[in-house]
């Protein structure tokens, strides 16, 4: 199961979303999936059309920079940052 | 006994302010959307809820809506997306209007999304492909930052397949059968650059109608003041008068027909209240004449923005006017502008402001 850490712009949106959670998936894009299985409409919100990542949306796998086709492990750490954008 | 509710969105999310049928004591609550940029909220009275449209720099475009009067908000964009495979893409939600439970929502890259369950879900209705002007807008170089969207939509008081929408930059078009065919309605705008077609190419800001006459339109456009006595077919330049030819918001008296209301602000750069004296310009004979409403208004140092949707007018017998500026302050008006009141001093900078009467 890998570890998500998701931001805290995102959980006010989706009633009952921890900022922490775990979930089963081989892939960055599997886990977005999954996230929007179980709260629909939660994928528009970090990925464009495509789908393509959200341009100040980023993905952290293992603490590197990560595409939606990146591989998970079973214990990876998954941070996904609403990147600095204005004030 | 009615209540006054306006809905404010602003940069930091929506907020709404309320008072009674006397509309002189104000509170407010909010911010609501999570603290997303709204440009515009409205409320929509067959169905008693509110729509907020907004755009998140991180988590993209959407609508949000509350269907007990903002105790409670939800936010969907299924649907609010052109073709993954073409090159559009929407990137702000603009405008909105309602009609018999029917939710339009303009966007950039231009087009119209529809939704006919509550906001729940969202479809294309029309792009206004292949009108002049579309080559332009559908060039994905221009957009963005060529911010060429729909800024503008605004429904007939009877048919709700006709409707009129604004191309920012391009002008107006006129649709009478729900968005399968569309006319452009400029002639007799002015334009102070060239234009490669004839029909198309004016900077309209601001389109207003009177209630009282569908034949009578206004509008507020980059060069000038204008007005329509056939329903938007032709336009006559009514600016003399005025300390500028620039504004964005605009407003018709909702029982005279020869009332109108604008707030001209200086061109270029600056784009605030002229000399920094805040101030609406309100005309009592179709733009004949134009008269200064200052009367509690900031005279000195108030350089004030007001955006295109920043500013309504209500429908009590006695017209309560209000406008919201980029600094973030609401003024309000119970006599259809003659004396005014600050009602709100620190709200983040303000893009809409809509007025409701609620039995």
């Amino acid at each position: 199961m890998a570890q998500l850490h998701l931001p805290t712009t995102l959980t006010p949106l989706f009633p009952g979303l921890p900022r922490k959670l775990e979930i089963e998936a081989a892939t960055v894009v599997g886990a977005i999936d999954e996230l929007e299985r179980r709260w629909p409409g939660l994928r528009d919100r970090l990925c464009e059309p495509g789908p393509r990542l959200r341009t100040h949306i980023h993905v952290y796998v293992d603490r590197e920079r990560a595409s939606l086709d990146a591989e998970l492990e079973p214990r990876s750490r998954v941070d996904v940052i609403a990147a600095i954008s204005g004030g | 006994m009615s209540k006054t509710m306006l809905l404010v969105g602003t940069r930091k999310g929506c907020f709404l302010l309320e008072s009674d049928a006397g509309r002189r004591t104000w509170t407010t609550r909010g911010p609501f959307c999570e603290g997303w940029p709204v440009y515009h909220a409205i409320y929509d009275g067959s169905t008693g809820t509110i729509y907020a449209a907004a755009a998140s720099e991180w988590h993209g475009s959407a609508v949000w809506r509350s269907r007990d009067l903002g105790a409670t908000w939800t936010l969907s964009s299924e649907g609010l997306a052109y073709d993954p495979d073409g090159a559009r893409k929407v990137s702000k939600v603009s405008t909105l209007a309602a009609k018999d439970g029917r939710v339009l929502v303009g966007v950039e890259a231009p087009g119209i999304f529809q939704s006919s369950d509550g906001g729940d879900t969202w479809s294309v209705l029309s792009t206004l492909s292949g009108q002049p002007g579309s080559e332009m807008w559908d060039d994905p170089s221009n957009q963005p930052p060529g911010h060429l969207g729909i800024s503008a939509l605004m429904f007939d008081t009877e048919d709700s397949k006709r409707f009129w929408a604004i191309v920012q930059g391009v002008g107006v078009f006129e649709t009478a059968d729900d968005g399968s065919t569309w006319t452009p309605r400029n002639r007799g705008l002015r334009a102070d650059w060239p234009r490669p077609h004839e029909e198309v190419g004016f900077c309209v800001h601001k389109l207003v109608r009177s209630p009282v006459d569908p034949d009578r339109m206004y509008q507020q456009n980059h060069v000038g003041m204008h007005r329509s006595d056939d329903g938007g077919h032709s336009w006559t330049e009514i600016t003399e008068g005025l300390p500028s030819e620039f504004g964005f918001a605009a407003a018709t008296h909702p029982h005279d027909k020869e009332t109108f209301y604008v707030v001209p602000l200086d061109p270029g750069h600056g784009r605030t209240m002229h000399d920094g004296h805040a101030s609406v310009w309100r005309t009592s004979d179709a733009g004949s004449s134009w008269r200064r409403l200052d009367n509690g208004l900031p005279h000195e140092d108030a350089y004030l923005g007001v955006l295109r949707e920043a500013m309504a007018i209500d429908t009590y017998d006695s017209p309560g006017l209000y406008f919201g500026t980029s600094t973030g302050q609401v003024f309000a008006s119970a006599d259809e502008g003659e004396s005014w009141s600050e009602i709100a001093s620190y709200l983040p900078p303000i893009s809409s402001v809509e007025v409701a009467i609620l039995d």
